[in-house]
């Protein structure tokens, strides 16, 4: 690692945290805009979250002051205050409850979409204008521009409702099936597209006709040079990936009934439950800020030659 | 004649030129434009053309089918003033009729059919989807113009200018750029949604409605980044050319060489990318309706009959089918378009 590229990485660094902050501190401000504040919105409060909050964030100090409290708050203990229409919970504890299911659909559909879309990819570039490229390319174009909750409805009408194969509740066993899949198949077809072309790319290299006229054999060749430089593309995708995953699962949460953190992200927008809309958008967005930041670290650490300016 | 000296000229070469000559120079192929030329070829790619036909298509049944059909989007048609609610007009089946209805076409009238039957209000649905698909439209449309004003403008400032002013612009467009895009709109969204009510009433704003301002500021506020980043770039590497600096040389000011010769060069990739941004806006406009932040009840948007439909769904999925081919169909066909628009007229940017 050369300075040029530590000096990036401090730069890209610097970026992400200050976007953080900009992040805290726009959905501070813009809640409060709301006509009576964000703690003060709805009638149906409890008595002991309006209390907690009164206490905590000093609703009667002047604005900047309880600013300073908020932030204070989530950068050294990680607190974002009570919930209002969850009694008695913190939003933290709320998020990390739904943080478990989501996660684990994010990551399954993360994972199916980079093997699947790695495979389908290479192999449509390999056979390159046959039939089956065609039809890949075809069903590609179609799935990265279907809105994700289109693709929802559609799996759900077909495969819970006409066929009835897999549950409709995202809360029973084998729910999460077709939560997955919608939500893989976007990234997925995405991928596949990008590792198509790279590999395309890859292929024509120089390198790769010299390891022919040596002789090495074509699946070395395949996997051995051509795979693995045809997917430094695919890491750029890492960020803007799990950015789609995360807006993605807050509709697929609501069409399959997932009790993960999109759902209740959601239900907090429609309750105006604010703090936890405070929270969950500042979370998730620092989350996807830092994925941004690794995988872009990463691809810079992975090929120096690339500026990535 | 005698030799012609070497600094001498040779009036001979000065004489006008004979029909012969005139005859041998004639051109072999009329002369084409940038603009003709990227025309032809953007109606060989047939993938883009078809795509065009269908864009063009939609768009004149969402202007003009309203006008002359029979029934309104937010009609009730069984809750007519001053007769007995006739309940048989909800939930019908594509091309079913209510009891009143078919009574009266025994009685000998012709009545229009329920193409796609009726929702759950007795509303005719096919003007709900065509309605719909207008406003879709029509906010995609707009919110690409206020994106495409706000990112031309600052991004030609930036390019231009140069220095501090474009550090400073680029630092800000950095930060906005990073930011997760779709949970800002649902932040901005729902709490616009709220404030803005208050503020328009009485006025003409009112009319189009709270939601649907709040979604234009929404892009107006996070989505000219990027077109800023595309203008200036173009900007950068044009403004070192030398009829720049010519226009310099004899006293234009930095807005009429900005206006008269830097962005005329920048049209077709302004083109281009509004024709994408399009399809990106009726996008995130219909995922904020799923949302319900979308446009304000009656109104419907593509998105919001969709995510009307979900409660129904086992029982009548035609009515989330309906607008999400439409939605996909609209989304497809333009993006498909802006890409043959980009191989078509910035043979450059063709990877």
């Amino acid at each position: 690692m050369n300075s040029k590229t530590i000096g990036y990485i401090i730069k890209r660094l610097l970026l992400a945290v200050v976007t953080v902050w900009v992040v805290i501190t726009v959905t501070f401000f813009v809640m409060h805009a709301v006509p009576g504040g964000p703690f003060m919105g709805e009638k149906a409060i409890s008595e002991a979250a309006q209390k907690a909050l009164e206490a905590k964030y000093g609703l009667d100090k002047p604005l900047f002051e309880q600013y300073i409290t908020y932030l204070a708050d989530i950068v050294t203990k990680f607190d974002f205050g009570p919930s209002l229409k969850q009694r008695g919970r913190d939003v933290v504890t709320v998020i990390a409850d739904g943080m478990k299911t989501s996660v684990k659909l994010g990551v399954i559909a993360a994972a199916i979409a980079l093997v699947v879309g790695v495979v389908l990819g290479s192999f449509a570039a390999l056979r390159r204008n046959s039939i089956i490229d065609r039809i890949i390319m075809v069903l590609t174009t179609a799935f990265v521009s279907m809105p994700s909750f289109i693709m929802g409805s559609f799996l759900l009408i077909i495969f819970s409702i006409w066929l009835g194969w897999l549950p409709a509740n995202g809360a029973s066993s084998g729910g999460l099936v077709l939560p997955i899949v919608t939500l893989s198949l976007s990234p997925m077809a995405y991928i596949t597209r990008l590792t198509r072309s790279s590999m395309l790319d890859v292929l024509g290299q120089d390198y790769i006709r010299t390891a022919k006229a040596k002789g090495v054999s074509r699946m070395k060749i395949i996997f051995g040079h051509a795979l693995k430089n045809s997917l430094l593309p695919v890491i750029t995708y890492f960020g803007p990936m799990l950015a789609y995953i995360v807006t993605g699962s807050l509709v697929v949460e609501q069409i399959f009934a997932v009790p993960g953190i999109g759902r209740a992200f959601v239900t907090s927008i429609t309750g105006r439950d604010y703090p936890m809309i405070m929270g969950t958008t500042i979370i998730l967005a620092s989350l996807i800020v830092i994925m941004n930041l690794i995988s872009d670290i990463l691809y810079k650490i992975v090929d120096p030659r690339i500026t990535l300016e | 004649m005698s030799k012609i000296l070497s600094a001498q000229i040779n009036l001979d070469d000065l004489l006008p030129a004979t029909d012969e000559e005139k005859a041998y120079i004639v051109q072999m192929r009329p002369s084409t434009t940038f603009f003709r030329d990227g025309i032809k070829r953007l109606i060989k790619n047939k993938v883009a053309f078809v795509s065009f036909i269908i864009i063009v298509l939609v768009t004149l049944s969402a202007i003009f089918v309203p006008m002359f059909w029979p029934y309104s989007y937010d009609a009730m048609l069984g809750n007519v003033p001053g007769q007995p609610m006739d309940a048989s007009y909800n939930n019908l089946a594509p091309f079913e009729y209510s009891k009143t209805e078919t009574s009266r076409i025994e009685a000998g009238e012709s009545i229009m059919p329920h193409i796609f039957g009726t929702d759950n209000q007795g509303r005719d649905y096919f003007i709900r989807v065509v309605y719909g698909t207008r406003i879709s439209l029509a906010v995609g449309f707009f919110a690409s113009i206020i994106v495409l004003i706000i990112g031309m403008t600052i991004g030609s400032i930036s390019g231009y200018m140069g220095g501090k002013v474009d550090l400073i612009i680029m630092r800000i467009v950095d930060i906005i750029y990073s930011l997760p895009d779709m949970l800002m709109v649902i932040l901005l969204a729902s709490v616009l949604n709220l404030t803005l009510g208050p503020v328009i009433e009485g006025t003409v704003l009112e009319d189009i409605g709270a939601n649907i301002i709040s979604l234009f500021i929404v892009f107006g506020v996070l989505y000219w980044v990027s077109m800023a980043r595309l203008i200036r770039g173009q900007i950068l590497s044009l403004r070192e050319q030398e009829y720049v600096l010519a226009a310099r040389a004899t006293g234009a000011k930095g807005g009429w060489i900005i206006r008269k010769h830097l962005l005329p060069n920048c049209m077709s990739v302004i083109f281009i990318s509004v024709a994408l941004q399009i399809p990106s806006a009726i996008f995130t406009e219909s995922y904020l309706s799923f949302l319900g932040l979308g446009v304000n009840a009656p109104m419907p948007s593509l998105g919001s009959l969709a995510s009307d439909a979900l409660n129904g769904l086992s029982s009548y999925p035609h009515r989330l089918v309906i607008p999400a081919i439409v939605i996909s169909l609209i989304v497809l066909s333009l993006n498909l378009f802006g890409d043959g628009l980009r191989d078509a007229f910035d043979p450059k940017l063709n990877v």
